[in-house]
């Protein structure tokens, strides 16, 4: 048992600290300041390190501190009802991979590549700023919050702390905000799988592997959760290296040839029997291998990004901070900060937060660690793929990340048009890049996916090289986003099928039965729909859905981001600390004033949806026709999708606005009383319980 | 050393298993021994089969 009670500071520490300050402020000089000549991306990764570093000394220290004032000798929930299960003491660092693997997702990667058209230095400079001063603050303080209330949700905090309406309210906003992440995360696997027989082939083969492995878990060596994930791997990187065959075949490429309506249609039909399945058959089996991979794939970025060292040839800023970029429409602001939401900072890390995570620490004084640290651990993931992407070509870079409606669907138009933006490229190196990664093309696969894999496969290319390895690099980085994706969308069908009951039972009761099959299939059905509408209208999207839907996610996970800071707001005013409600304070501030700003431009003005909507619907009443429309019909149908995100947007907006009216509500009254007012669980010593703990 | 990597290699199982949502089984017999000797001690694999239920019925512990 650690204890942090003033232990004053040696003068070597002293000389440490003041010597990593000075190494990180120069490499931050170096990445912020050298123009014209490119720079190695070690500057970057090295300025980031000691960024953290001296954000989590000095920082996360100071919030822990002062603002929540962990106390180490304060029982934890898992010490003072242990039940062996979920209520569990358990090694600070086992929290800390367990919480760390639970928050890293695809969003980290996706976001830094989208935003890589800006060039790297906006999206570094906002995920060192927001990690340290908002998504490490947030994780953290909804971390110790919850460990002050016997690890209760957010949910719950949020009905404790603001009422029972704010709860409804910010429930109802979550689920709207998974419904839209399950979209967006199945509509990268779309764009990398798009006319990919290798990569169809590839994560197809996942599903008859994961069978297996279920039916090994459970039949043949019950529990045997290391050995069935080696025989998983050993069985997923045969199926990657079946898939050249698969893709040069004549015969087997078409059956695993599909066009983006097509992988939809399929997904959208996987994601409904996956889920109505067992979980032990097929969901528990490839979660198990999509976590083992995500971490093992992670730490292989990291020393192929260390070994490789490789030159950033993107632009530090580039042209596209005036909003006319390719790969996402808007200025750098708020643009920058809902399309980098998880990796600076992630409203959905609040739910996780306060989930597991807070029953298994054994000690306050660990929190910091796990909230704080983990966070800045997925900052580094996001650094890491903003590397990938901006050590590429930045011509074959705007190739895999423009719509076809922009660059055309030949690598000799798309080349040109790229060309012409600044960033001179030959056909050459587009048709060069396809064939090194095995794929007839490289164009417009938007979604961050495939580019963090070409980014992934060249670095990992440069270590270990081999013929044809590039290839398989290629497809592995591929499969691994893919797998995770997909149990993302089976696990959140399931948790939005459990919420869609929840609501459901409101108004008739015998809905709200998880055991009863109407039910269950029935708000699977509604589930499915409802992210499967989002999903199949990026699908058919004219800018190529990336572009129009991560927006949308963006705001979102920054609208929950906002409400969890507010939630941390409200209970520092609650305890009459109101001297440090800046802590959390402005970072909510900011992140509301972002998801307005960027709502209200979405809603209204050159780049919303009610333009769009509008310029679509004008060319229909002239008769006219619109790519990718080739009816009537479709004209009419992307003219109503417009109008829905748009609707859904002032939704989001809506909901930021009730919520701050909400806090305001709470905190005025917090103010005016002159006693604590939190609800937190009464102080027991650590010494009364640590006997009776396991 | 060797109890060094012992620990470090039991610390990095307990951590593979958190993460699949399936915490230590020794930690709950114990627990269950001490605490409710009238309970039957679950085996592992009965064990492992209600943890891996128990993981996908909540709120869901992953990230986007």
């Amino acid at each position: 048992m650690h204890t942090q009670a003033s232990v004053p500071t040696s003068p070597a520490s002293k000389i440490l600290w003041a010597a990593i300050a000075l190494v990180g402020a120069f490499c931050l000089g170096v990445v912020a300041l050298r123009r014209g000549e490119p720079i190695n991306a070690i500057w970057l990764v090295a300025a980031a390190i000691a960024v953290f570093v001296i954000g989590y000394r000095f920082y996360g220290r100071f919030v822990e501190r002062h603002v929540l004032q962990l106390d180490p000798s304060r029982a934890t929930p898992a010490m003072r009802h242990p039940d062996g299960l979920d209520y569990v003491p358990t090694d600070k660092w086992v929290v800390f991979g367990h919480h760390f693997a639970a928050i890293a997702g695809a969003g980290p990667l996706v976001g830094p590549v989208l935003a890589a058209q800006m060039g790297y230095l906006p999206g570094t400079l906002w995920i060192l700023i927001g990690v340290v001063f908002a998504g490490a603050v947030q994780d953290f303080m909804i971390l110790a919050l919850s460990l002050r209330r016997d690890g209760r949700s957010l949910g719950h905090m949020l009905r404790e702390e603001l009422g029972p309406l704010p709860g409804v309210v910010a429930m109802f906003g979550v689920l709207v905000l998974m419904m839209i992440v399950l979209a967006v995360l199945a509509l990268v696997v779309v764009k990398a799988l798009t006319h990919s027989p290798w990569g169809t082939f590839t994560v197809a083969a996942t599903i008859p592997i994961a069978l297996l492995m279920g039916v090994y878990l459970r039949w043949l060596r019950p529990g045997r959760i290391l050995e069935v994930s080696i025989i998983g791997l050993v069985l997923l990187l045969g199926s990657i290296w079946l898939g050249r065959f698969v893709a040069e075949s004549a015969t087997l490429a078409p059956l695993f040839d599909f066009d983006a309506k097509a992988l939809a249609w399929l997904l959208i039909a996987y994601g409904f029997c996956a889920s109505v399945l067992p979980v032990w058959l097929l969901l528990a089996p490839r979660d198990y291998l999509s976590t083992f991979l995500k971490i093992g794939t992670i730490a292989l970025l990291a020393l192929a990004i260390f070994l490789a060292a490789p030159v950033l040839q993107m632009a530090a800023v580039t042209r596209f901070i005036d909003g006319t970029g390719p790969v996402f429409q808007g200025n750098l602001f708020p643009f920058l900060f809902i399309t980098i939401a998880c990796g600076a900072v992630s409203g959905w890390h609040s739910i996780i937060a306060s989930g597991t995570t807070p029953k298994l620490l054994a000690n306050e004084g660990e929190a910091r660690l796990v909230g704080y640290g983990g966070m800045l651990m997925e900052a580094f993931v996001a650094i890491m793929a903003l590397v990938a992407a901006a050590s590429l070509h930045p011509g074959v870079y705007f190739a895999m990340n423009s719509p076809a409606a922009l660059i055309g669907t030949t690598a000799e138009h798309a080349a040109q048009t790229i060309s012409q933006w600044g960033f001179v490229v030959t056909p050459d190196q587009l048709t060069q890049t396809a064939r090194d990664i095995g794929e007839a093309s490289v164009l417009s696969r938007a979604g961050g996916a495939p580019t963090l894999a070409v980014g992934m496969a060249r670095l990992l290319h440069e270590i270990l090289p081999g013929g044809g390895m590039m290839a398989f690099w290629y497809h592995y980085a591929i499969l691994f986003e893919a797998l995770f994706i997909l149990t993302t969308v089976d696990a959140g069908t399931r948790v939005g099928r459990f919420m869609i009951q929840e609501i459901a039972g409101l108004i008739h009761k015998p809905l709200q039965q998880t055991e009863s099959w109407t039910g269950n299939l029935l708000a699977t059905a509604i589930c499915v729909g409802l992210w499967g509408y989002f999903l199949y209208q990026g699908a058919v999207d004219p800018l190529g859905g990336i572009n129009t839907l991560w927006p949308l996610f963006g705001i979102a996970n920054q609208m929950l981001a906002a409400i969890a800071l507010l939630l941390a707001t409200v209970v520092v005013v609650k305890l009459k600390r109101e001297r440090f409600v800046w802590v959390p304070g402005i970072p909510a501030l900011w992140l509301i004033v972002c998801t307005l700003a960027a709502g209200y431009e979405k809603l209204a003005g050159p780049i919303s949806f009610t333009a769009a909507a509008r310029k679509y619907a004008a060319a229909a009443a002239d008769g006219r026709l619109l790519a990718p429309a080739r009816n009537v019909e479709e004209m009419q149908r992307i003219v109503t999708n417009n109008y829905v995100d748009a609707a859904l947007t002032g939704l989001f907006m809506v909901l930021v606005l009730a919520m701050v009216a909400f806090a305001l509500r709470t905190i005025v009254r917090a103010w005016r009383i002159n006693h604590p007012t939190a609800n937190e669980e009464p102080y027991v010593p650590l010494d009364a319980v640590a006997q009776s703990a396991p | 050393m060797k109890r060094w990597l012992r620990t470090a290699w039991s610390r990095a199982v307990q951590t593979a298993r958190l993460c699949c949502g399936v915490p230590d089984y020794d930690v709950y017999v114990r627990h269950l021994r001490a605490h409710h000797p009238d309970r039957p001690v679950p085996s592992y694999a009965a064990f492992f089969r209600e943890r891996q239920e128990a993981r996908y019925r909540g709120t869901g512990g992953r990230c986007c």
